[in-house]
């Protein structure tokens, strides 16, 4: 793939005015620009141009932020199509219903789905394409279909030795009716899913010419910074820009609702200009937050009863008919997703019609704000989705506020803008994964079988009064807050899961795995501390009480097997956990060791279960990167408030995993004919908890508070 | 007016001593493989070549490049440990989001020049300043062995 500069904007340009090259049925590529609806059999040429050349470009409706999409989508596509992979360029897709998410009516990348949920879809696209493409062969040849192959991009007629490009037979093909069904491949026949693949972006990520929406400049373009409240809720009460205004370079300054706007000729006037601001702003209730606090006020909250997302028998029952029982109190902060690429948004603005340039993870959701800030129609907004330099799910907010707020920018300043968040914008902007508190109490009868597990979960709902709260929150519960705790696998006779929602003025927002961030290190954790109760081996001990069809036990399985659990020497300890979200199964084994009372991560042994698999190598990277995110969380993440404002500013109080402190990492799959299922996520749950409980069998001291830096070891 | 030899060119920019030199090459020469990450030299993203020394350009001010040699991403292709690198970063697949991959490449090319066949522990000083939030570090490491002419 070569995606510069120049080409992007040229290609997104072109696609967005209801041009599809080379394959295209004209009357219905007009349809798709005009964001009408395709149903259920996905037009072809939606997702795949075929030049005359041979060359094909495939348009992929989800977002690039690392994960592989613009790699494994294709491989599902050419499964069937059947083109010279070599000639596949890559190209992202404008906002139109026909790229709409096949779960949700929206175009959305998020959930670990985008394999999953296109599955099907890709491998039809790609199907229906090879079919039309050898009836227009055997057409021209006058020859029956079932006598002609494909093969690398060729249609061939073998018994009359005939071949033809695909390229010269896509006029031909689009004049057919779209073939009703078609039969798919079967697993055995694949010839490219399943095979490690080379990403199609790294070429374009090792030489710079990689898009990201911070790398678009558009000629009159602005830079713009926003002076934002310190306190999350704030407004401002008045502001001096008098010193700020006389810098060479500042075009304006503008008031915003979101705080007060420099536009300027390049990034270092405008913050230069905005430093010198004087704003006094109206804190509001915000000002009342401090960490301290607030884990205070939820740990009371978790002694009471809240609502029931849970109720298996009779926790309290069984809690007063154990032998042996533990009750235990967990505590997980804030965290800034702090991608590597800050957030930021290019807008031209123009009567009647509005481009925006910006990595989004939620483009429906991110042009119908555009539309309602700048009194246009939906359709008069383009978004062109650009290389997300990290998203993690903070470039999905379900409140578009980074668009909303750019488009309001675009509005008062009456010229195209590209508006940048620092780093430190972007670490103290809140939408965080929510801070939590937890308790549970748990008890085992005299074989050490768990009787009773009472679990309260304490955190803001990322969910309610977002759009998606319709079909994810249930009499009060928001689904994502209690995933992976009301799921709690072990075979457990009373179990009571129960759920508080604080609110506050904090926005919050998912987060890599989501509420599982926090669930499965407190649930593994606590299994741990049974099993240790019990005087048996954390790895039987899960095995004992996972359902015998489980699919967590091949890879709790195979972890222990590869890593060659509890074999090591003095001065090193193994931990395990074990988790299912987005419906695949990850167990990872860690070694670690204290170094000057550091906790020391040396190996990670993996195993994952996630259906088939597209890309093997695709799947090992998302477990390396998953470890990697999770790691720095266990370790050092933390955004903290105090009296309302963060703590944390950038990578300095904010650290993030670095290149020495990286363990080695070996990756095993399991071998499936499940249906896919995420990858992306999957990862990041196990890993706090694994090196929680190494941490315990070293040391013997439980970690319940994360970042785990913060408690001695020594 | 300052000069300085960007990429082999005599490059000319008008522009205020004190801007850091990552501003200048994005905003002012629209070299935007060079990437902005934190602005206090804890990231790395912004990493380039000063006279061959790998510098973070986002708190190296514009007088500091004054008639030095500056090299960035964009020009790495033009040198044959450029595409070494590159060639071992395509082959181990590295990148994934990408973004810091820029500095990344920098900063091992800088090593290599220094150090051509380097100790793990030499890879490790090297490459500890550059973040990567979705943890390639592993395939880096495996990157540098191969261009350094080692195994993966």
């Amino acid at each position: 793939m070569n995606v510069t500069r120049r080409k992007f904007l040229k290609d997104t340009a072109a696609l967005v005015g209801g041009l599809v090259i080379g394959f295209h049925l004209p009357a219905r590529g007009r349809a798709y620009a005009a964001g009408m609806d395709a149903a259920k059999v996905y037009p072809p040429d939606a997702f795949i141009h075929i030049a005359p050349d041979d060359q094909i470009t495939i348009v992929v409706n989800k977002s690039e932020m690392g994960q592989g999409v613009y790699t494994s989508l294709p491989m599902l596509i050419n499964e069937e199509l059947e083109a010279d992979w070599s000639r596949i360029n890559v190209m992202s897709a404008p906002v139109a219903s026909v790229y709409n998410h096949t779960h949700m009516p929206m175009q959305l990348t998020g959930g670990s789905s985008s394999v999953s949920s296109s599955w099907d879809q890709m491998r039809r696209v790609g199907a229906i394409a090879r079919v039309l493409l050898v009836r227009a062969a055997a057409e021209k040849w006058g020859v029956p279909e079932k006598e002609c192959q494909v093969e690398n991009g060729q249609v061939i007629h073998a018994a009359s030795g005939r071949r033809a490009g695909y390229g010269s037979l896509t006029e031909a093909a689009a004049k057919f009716p779209l073939p009703e069904k078609v039969e798919l491949k079967q697993p055995v026949d694949f010839k490219l899913i399943g095979k490690a693949t080379k990403r199609l972006d790294t070429p374009a990520k090792t030489d710079g010419s990689a898009v990201f929406g911070l790398d678009v400049y558009l000629p009159g373009m602005l830079t713009v910074l926003i002076a934002r409240s310190p306190v999350f809720g704030g407004t401002v009460k008045s502001y001096n820009a008098d010193e700020a205004r006389k810098q060479r370079g500042v075009h304006g300054i503008y008031q915003v609702p979101t705080g007060i706007a420099v536009a300027a000729d390049g990034f270092w006037t405008a913050k230069t200009a905005r430093d010198l601001l004087q704003i006094e702003w109206e804190e509001g209730n915000g000002a009342r937050l401090s960490t301290p606090e607030m884990f205070a006020e939820y740990l009371e909250l978790a002694k009471k009863p809240g609502l029931v997302a849970r109720h298996d028998g009779d926790a309290a029952k069984g809690m007063s008919g154990a032998y042996r029982t533990v009750a235990a109190e967990y505590q997980v902060p804030y965290l800034a997703h702090a991608a590597m690429e800050p957030l930021n948004v290019v807008v031209d603005l123009k009567p009647g019609h509005c481009a925006i340039w910006t990595g989004t993870q939620a483009q429906t959701m991110d042009r119908a704000a555009a539309a309602r800030v700048a009194g246009l129609k939906p359709e008069q907004v383009e978004i062109h989705t650009t290389f997300l330099g990290g998203g993690f799910g903070r470039r999905a907010n379900p409140r578009s506020d980074f668009v909303t707020e750019a488009v309001q920018v675009a509005v008062a300043v009456g010229k195209p803008v590209k508006v940048v968040w620092t780093r430190e914008d972007d670490m103290q902007g809140g939408n965080y994964r929510p801070m939590w508190a937890d308790r549970i109490e748990a008890g085992i009868d005299r074989e050490g079988k768990p009787l009773a597990w009472k679990h309260t979960i304490v955190g803001q709902s990322i969910v309610e009064g977002t759009p998606f709260s319709a079909f994810m929150v249930h009499a009060g519960i928001d689904a994502t807050s209690v995933e992976g705790a009301a799921t709690i696998p072990y075979l457990i006779p009373n179990i009571a899961v129960e759920l508080h929602s604080p609110k506050n003025e904090v926005p919050v927002q998912w987060w890599r795995s989501v509420g599982h961030s926090h669930t499965a290190f407190v649930v593994e954790t606590m299994m741990d501390e049974l099993a240790h109760m019990a005087g048996r081996d954390p790895v039987a001990y899960r095995l004992a009480f996972l359902p015998a069809d489980s699919r967590y036990r091949g890879v709790l399985k195979l972890a222990a097997e590869k890593s060659g659990w509890g074999k090591l020497p003095a001065g090193r300890a193994h931990g395990v956990a074990v988790h299912q979200s987005f419906d695949s199964f990850v167990a990872h084994v860690a070694e670690v060791s204290l170094e000057d009372g550091r906790i020391r991560v040396h190996r990670v042994v993996s195993a994952v279960d996630c259906g088939m698999v597209v890309n093997p190598d695709g799947v090992r990277q998302q477990i390396e990167s998953a470890i990697v995110y999770g790691l720095s969380a266990a370790l050092h993440g933390e955004i903290t408030l105090d009296k309302g404002r963060v703590v944390q500013s950038n990578f300095n109080d904010y650290p993030p995993l670095r290149f020495s402190e990286m363990p080695k990492v070996d990756v095993h799959i399991v071998e499936s004919g499940m249906p896919p299922s995420g990858i992306g996520e999957p990862g990041t749950p196990p890993i706090a908890p694994a090196v929680a409980n190494a941490v315990f069998a070293l040391t013997g001291k439980r970690l319940r508070r994360m970042p785990f830096g913060q408690e001695s070891l020594a | 007016m300052i000069s300085f030899h960007l990429n082999g060119k005599e490059t000319r920019v008008d522009a205020d001593p004190g801007t850091p030199l990552l501003w200048v090459l994005r905003d002012h020469l629209q070299l935007t493989g060079t990437k902005y990450g934190c602005g206090i030299a804890q990231c790395g993203a912004c990493t380039v070549h000063l006279d061959g020394r790998a510098v973070r350009s986002c708190v190296t001010p514009l007088s500091m490049a004054s008639g030095k040699k500056v090299a960035t991403i964009e020009g790495l292709s033009e040198t044959e440990l450029g595409k070494k690198v590159q060639a071992a970063w395509q082959e181990v697949d590295v990148p994934q989001c990408g973004y810091c991959q820029s500095g990344q490449i920098m900063a091992a090319a800088a090593l290599l020049k220094e150090h051509p066949h380097p100790t793990d522990s030499q890879i490790t000083d090297a490459m500890d300043g550059i973040l990567c939030r979705c943890g390639t570090y592993n395939r880096i490491r495996s990157a540098i062995r191969l261009a350094s002419g080692g195994e993966k």
